[in-house]
C-alpha cells in the first residue's frame, strides 16, 4: 500500500494541479467560452425568483367541451341525425338520440379514423370516451385525451410566458416544465418581482366586441364589469377581433388628450373585420375587454379601415407599457397561478455569501487546528490534503458549472468535518498495529488495508443519503447533496491518494522512527 | 479502558424514557411546521430607521387583516420576520403590504426576501419530505443487511430511529421551525449516525472472528474503546464545522445547522448506548459471524 510509482506520483500531481487552477479560474475573468467556466450562484446567494405556475386547465377543458358540442351537433346534423338535449354537466357532455342512431354514433366515436373522435395509436387510446347510460350518451375526455390536451397548453403556456419574460428582459431566466401542468421560472437577479409576477398572472385574453341592450343576441349576451369593478355594460358574445390579430402593440401618448394610450396594428384579416364592424356599427359602443373586464368601450364615430387603432382606459405609462407588452406576447391557453414563490433580495444574497465564506473559514481554521494539535506531523498532511481536497471540490462544481446554494455551502463545511474521518481511520488503525508490530513500513501497510472496509461502508451510507436527497430536494437542498456527494468521491480520492502519497514519503524516510505517530 | 459496558441499562433505559418522552410530545404538541410544510406567506424585511420597532409592526401587521400573523426580529435588530398563512391566497399581497407599511412607517423597509408557497405545494412537500426520510431509512437498512448479520441491521436501525426520533423531539419541544433544510438535516443525521455505527459494528465483527472466548458483553466494550478516539476525533471535527455554520453562517442556516449538531451529539451517542447493546441483549456470538461467513 505504501509504494508508488514515478507515474502515479507525476499522474496525482497533474491532477491536483489541474483542479487547483479550475478552481481559481473562479477568480479571474477569462475570454475563452471554453475556459470560463464558473459555479454558479443559486438564487439564495445571488439574489431572484424562483416562480412555480400552476396552469389551470379546468376553463381550457371547459371551452373544447363548448366546442365540442357544437360540433357534435353539426356532425351529426350532416348525417340527419337530431341530436337532443345536449348538455354539458361538469367535465361530461350528455345528449340523447332515437335508439337506431344510438349505434352509429358510437361506431363514429369508436372507430379508429374518426373524423371527431382523434385516435391516438401511441397510447391505443381515443381523445373522448363515449358510454350509453341508458338514459343518454355521455360523452367525456379519455385520460389520455387529458394529458394530450394538458401537454397542449403546457406547451403554449410556456412559449408564452417565455416571450412576457424576454419582453421584459430579465438575464438568463430560466424556464422549465414541470409535470403536464406546471412551469418553473427562475429569474436570477430580477428588480422587481412584483412586476412579473403581474404580467404571468394575467391570461391577457383580448376581445373586441359590442356592447348590446339586445338580450335576444344570436351568439348569446353577457354581463361584464368594468375595470373599476364597479360599472357594468352588457356585451354581445360576438367576438370582432381579438389578441390573436394584433400584429403590434405600443404605449403612445395621445398628443391631443395627453393620455397614455395603448396604440395597436392589425393583421389582414383583423383589419378587414375591424372595417366592416367600425363601417355598420357607427354610433354603436365597441367594448375592449381583457380577461372577462371592460378596458373601455369607446362610440364608435368613423369607419376604420386603417388595420390600427388604439385603447384608451386611464393607464399610467407603466400599465400601458406592460398591456402593449402582453398584447405582443400573445394570450395564455389557460389562466397561471402561482402556487410558490421564493424570492431573495440582492443585498440577503451577498449576505449569505459572505456569511457563508466567513463560516466556512472558521470551520475549517479550527478543524486545521484540531488536526495539527492532535497529529502533528500526520496532522499536518491531513491538513494539506484537506486543502487540496477542498480545491479539487470546487474545481468538479466549476467543472461541471454547478450551482452553488447557501445549504451547498453548508454541504462544503461539512465535507471539511468529515473529510478527516477517513484519514482518522487510517492513523488510529496505524497506532494500534504499531502497538505489535516493530516495522513502521508494515504497521502502516496493514493500518490502510485494515481500515478500508470500514472508510468504504462509513462513506457509502453518507452517499446514500446524499443520493436520496438529490432526487426527493429541491433547489437550494439539492445544492447540499450535490456537494455533500462530490465532496466524499473527492474525500476518498484525496486521501487515498494525496495523503497517502504524504504518508508513505515520511515513513520511507523515517521508518526506523520510534513514535512515529 | 473505559467500562461502557457499565452503563449499557442505564443509559438504555434513559434512551427508551427519551424517546417515549419525544414521541408523546410529537403526538400531542406536533412539529413547529414552518411555510414549506403548512403553505403560507413570509417576509424577511430590514428596516433603515431605528424607531421602528418589533410592538409597532406587531400592531401594524395585525390590523392588516392577514390572519393570524407572527412578527418577529431575525438575528439583529433592524431585521424582522413575519409569517402568516395568507389562506386566500392573494395574489398581490404582498404589493398591499408594501403599500400599508409606506403609508404609516415611510419607505423604509427593505424586502430581503419573500417566500410564498400554495397549500398544494406545502402537501407535496410534506409528503416528498417524509418519502426521503422513510427512503433513506429503508435504504441504510438494505445496505446494513447486505453487509451485516441482521442482529447488527436491528442494533443500527434501532439507532437511527432513535437519533431521528429524539432529534425531532427536541424541535417539538423547543417549537423550532421545521422546513425543508431540517429534512436535509435529518438525512445527514442518518448518513452520520449511520456510519458511526457502521465503524464501530466493523471493529465488533473483526473481534468477533477473533477471539472466541470472549462475552459479547466484554467484546463490544473492547471494539467501543479501540474506535473510541476515532470516534470522538471524528465527531469533534464535525462539531467544529457544524458550530462555525452555526454561529457565523447567517440566521437561515440556524435551524439546519442546531439540527445537525443535535444529530451529531445523539448519533456518537447512539452508537455506543443502543446499537451495542441490541448485540448484548441479541446474544451475537461468534457463530454468528462464522455461520454468515459458511454461506459465502
Amino acid at each position: 500500500m505504501l509504494y508508488f510509482s514515478k507515474l502515479r506520483i507525476i499522474f496525482i500531481t497533474l491532477f491536483s494541479f489541474l483542479f487547483i487552477a479550475i478552481a481559481s479560474s473562479n477568480l479571474f475573468k477569462i475570454d475563452d467560452d471554453f475556459f470560463d467556466k464558473k459555479i454558479n450562484l443559486g438564487l439564495d446567494l445571488q439574489g431572484g425568483s424562483y416562480l412555480l405556475l400552476e396552469i389551470d386547465n379546468a376553463p381550457v377543458i371547459e371551452q373544447k367541451l363548448q366546442n365540442l358540442t357544437t360540433t357534435i351537433r353539426n356532425y351529426f346534423k350532416d348525417q340527419n341525425i337530431k341530436i337532443n338535449n345536449i348538455k354539458i354537466e361538469g367535465e361530461n357532455i350528455f345528449f340523447n338520440v332515437d335508439d337506431q342512431s344510438k349505434q352509429i354514433i358510437i361506431d363514429t366515436f369508436t372507430d379508429e379514423n374518426s373524423d371527431i373522435n382523434p385516435y391516438y395509436p401511441r397510447f391505443k387510446s381515443h381523445q373522448l370516451n363515449i358510454e350509453d347510460t341508458g338514459v343518454n350518451l355521455k360523452v367525456n375526455f379519455s385520460k389520455q385525451g387529458i394529458i394530450t390536451l394538458k401537454t397542449s397548453s403546457q406547451d403554449q403556456a410556456i412559449e408564452i410566458v417565455r416571450r412576457r419574460i424576454d419582453e421584459v428582459g430579465t438575464n438568463e431566466p430560466n424556464i422549465l416544465k414541470r409535470g403536464n401542468n406546471r412551469i418553473l421560472v427562475e429569474l436570477p437577479g430580477l428588480d422587481d418581482p412584483m412586476r412579473v409576477k403581474s404580467l404571468l398572472g394575467k391570461t391577457a385574453n383580448l376581445t373586441f366586441r359590442f356592447v348590446t341592450n339586445n338580450e335576444n343576441d344570436s351568439f348569446g349576451v353577457e354581463k361584464l364589469k368594468y375595470e373599476d369593478g364597479i360599472d357594468e355594460a352588457i356585451v354581445s358574445k360576438r367576438i370582432i377581433i381579438s389578441g390573436d390579430n394584433l400584429l403590434d402593440a405600443q404605449p403612445k401618448m395621445d398628443t391631443q388628450t395627453n393620455q397614455t394610450i395603448v396604440s395597436f396594428s392589425l393583421d389582414r384579416v383583423g383589419a378587414k373585420r375591424f372595417g366592416k364592424a367600425t363601417s355598420t356599427g357607427i354610433g354603436k359602443q365597441l367594448a375592449i375587454v381583457l380577461d372577462g373586464k371592460i378596458i373601455s368601450a369607446p362610440v364608435i364615430r368613423d369607419t376604420i379601415a386603417s388595420g390600427s387603432g388604439q385603447i384608451s382606459g386611464g393607464f399610467t405609462f407603466q400599465s400601458a407599457t406592460d398591456l402593449a407588452l402582453l398584447l405582443r406576447s400573445g394570450a395564455l391557453p389557460a389562466p397561471l397561478d402561482i402556487i410558490e414563490e421564493r424570492t431573495v433580495g440582492p443585498d440577503l444574497g451577498q449576505d449569505s455569501i459572505d456569511a457563508g465564506m466567513i463560516a466556512l473559514a472558521i470551520g475549517f481554521l479550527l478543524v486545521i487546528i484540531f488536526m495539527f494539535v492532535k497529529y502533528k506531523v500526520f496532522g499536518l498532511i491531513t491538513n494539506i490534503t484537506l486543502i487540496i481536497n477542498l480545491f479539487i471540490l470546487l474545481g468538479i462544481l466549476t467543472l461541471f458549472e454547478a450551482t452553488l446554494t447557501l445549504p451547498g455551502i453548508a454541504g462544503i463545511i461539512l465535507t471539511v468535518g468529515m473529510a478527516v474521518d477517513a484519514n482518522v481511520l487510517i492513523f488510529e488503525r496505524i497506532k494500534e498495529e504499531l502497538k505489535d508490530e516493530k516495522n513502521n513500513i508494515v504497521a502502516f501497510d496493514s493500518g490502510y488495508i485494515k481500515s478500508r472496509t470500514a472508510i468504504i461502508d462509513a462513506n457509502i451510507t453518507t452517499l446514500l443519503a446524499a443520493i436520496i436527497l438529490f432526487f426527493m430536494g429541491s433547489g437550494p437542498i439539492k445544492g447540499f447533496s450535490v456537494t455533500l456527494g462530490i465532496g466524499i468521491f473527492t474525500t476518498l480520492f484525496s486521501v487515498y491518494f494525496i495523503a497517502r502519497l504524504f504518508t508513505s514519503l515520511y515513513v520511507s524516510k523515517n521508518r526506523n522512527k520510534e513514535n512515529l505517530i | 479502558m473505559i467500562a461502557f459496558n457499565k452503563y449499557y441499562n442505564h443509559f438504555n433505559l434513559i434512551s427508551t424514557i427519551l424517546i417515549i418522552c419525544s414521541l408523546i410530545l410529537l403526538v400531542f404538541k406536533g412539529l413547529n411546521f414552518g411555510i414549506d410544510f403548512k403553505g403560507g406567506t413570509l417576509i424577511e424585511l430590514r428596516s433603515s430607521d431605528s424607531k421602528i420597532n418589533v410592538s409597532s409592526l406587531r400592531d401594524k401587521f395585525s390590523q392588516m387583516n392577514l390572519g393570524d400573523v407572527s412578527v418577529k426580529k431575525f438575528g439583529n435588530d433592524t431585521d424582522y420576520l413575519i409569517k402568516f398563512e395568507n389562506k386566500d391566497n392573494k395574489k398581490n399581497i404582498i404589493e398591499e403590504i408594501k403599500i400599508n407599511l409606506d403609508k404609516s412607517f415611510g419607505n423604509n423597509f427593505n424586502f430581503r426576501r419573500v417566500e410564498n408557497v400554495g397549500p398544494k405545494v406545502s402537501a407535496e412537500l410534506l409528503k416528498s419530505g417524509v418519502i426521503a426520510i422513510s427512503l433513506s431509512l429503508a435504504i441504510m437498512l438494505f445496505y446494513i443487511w447486505i453487509r451485516f448479520e441482521w442482529q447488527f441491521s436491528l442494533g443500527a436501525i434501532l439507532a437511527l430511529f432513535h437519533d431521528v426520533i429524539v432529534t425531532l423531539g427536541v424541535f417539538s419541544l423547543f417549537s423550532l421551525e421545521i422546513n425543508l433544510s431540517i429534512i436535509a438535516a435529518v438525512l445527514t443525521i442518518v448518513g452520520y449516525s449511520m456510519n458511526d455505527t457502521v465503524v464501530i459494528f466493523d471493529r465488533i465483527r473483526e473481534n468477533l472472528r477473533k477471539y472466541s472466548d470472549i462475552k459479547i458483553f466484554e467484546l463490544t466494550n473492547i471494539s467501543i474503546n479501540e474506535t473510541l478516539s476515532r470516534t470522538i476525533i471524528t465527531s469533534v471535527t464535525t462539531l467544529l464545522a457544524l458550530l462555525a455554520i452555526y454561529f457565523f453562517g447567517g440566521e437561515i442556516l440556524k435551524g439546519f445547522s442546531l439540527a445537525m449538531i443535535l444529530g451529531v451529539v445523539f448519533g456518537t451517542y447512539s452508537s455506543i448506548y443502543i446499537a451495542n447493546t441490541v448485540l448484548v441483549r441479541l446474544r451475537v456470538s461468534q457463530k454468528t459471524v462464522l455461520k454468515e461467513d459458511d454461506q459465502i
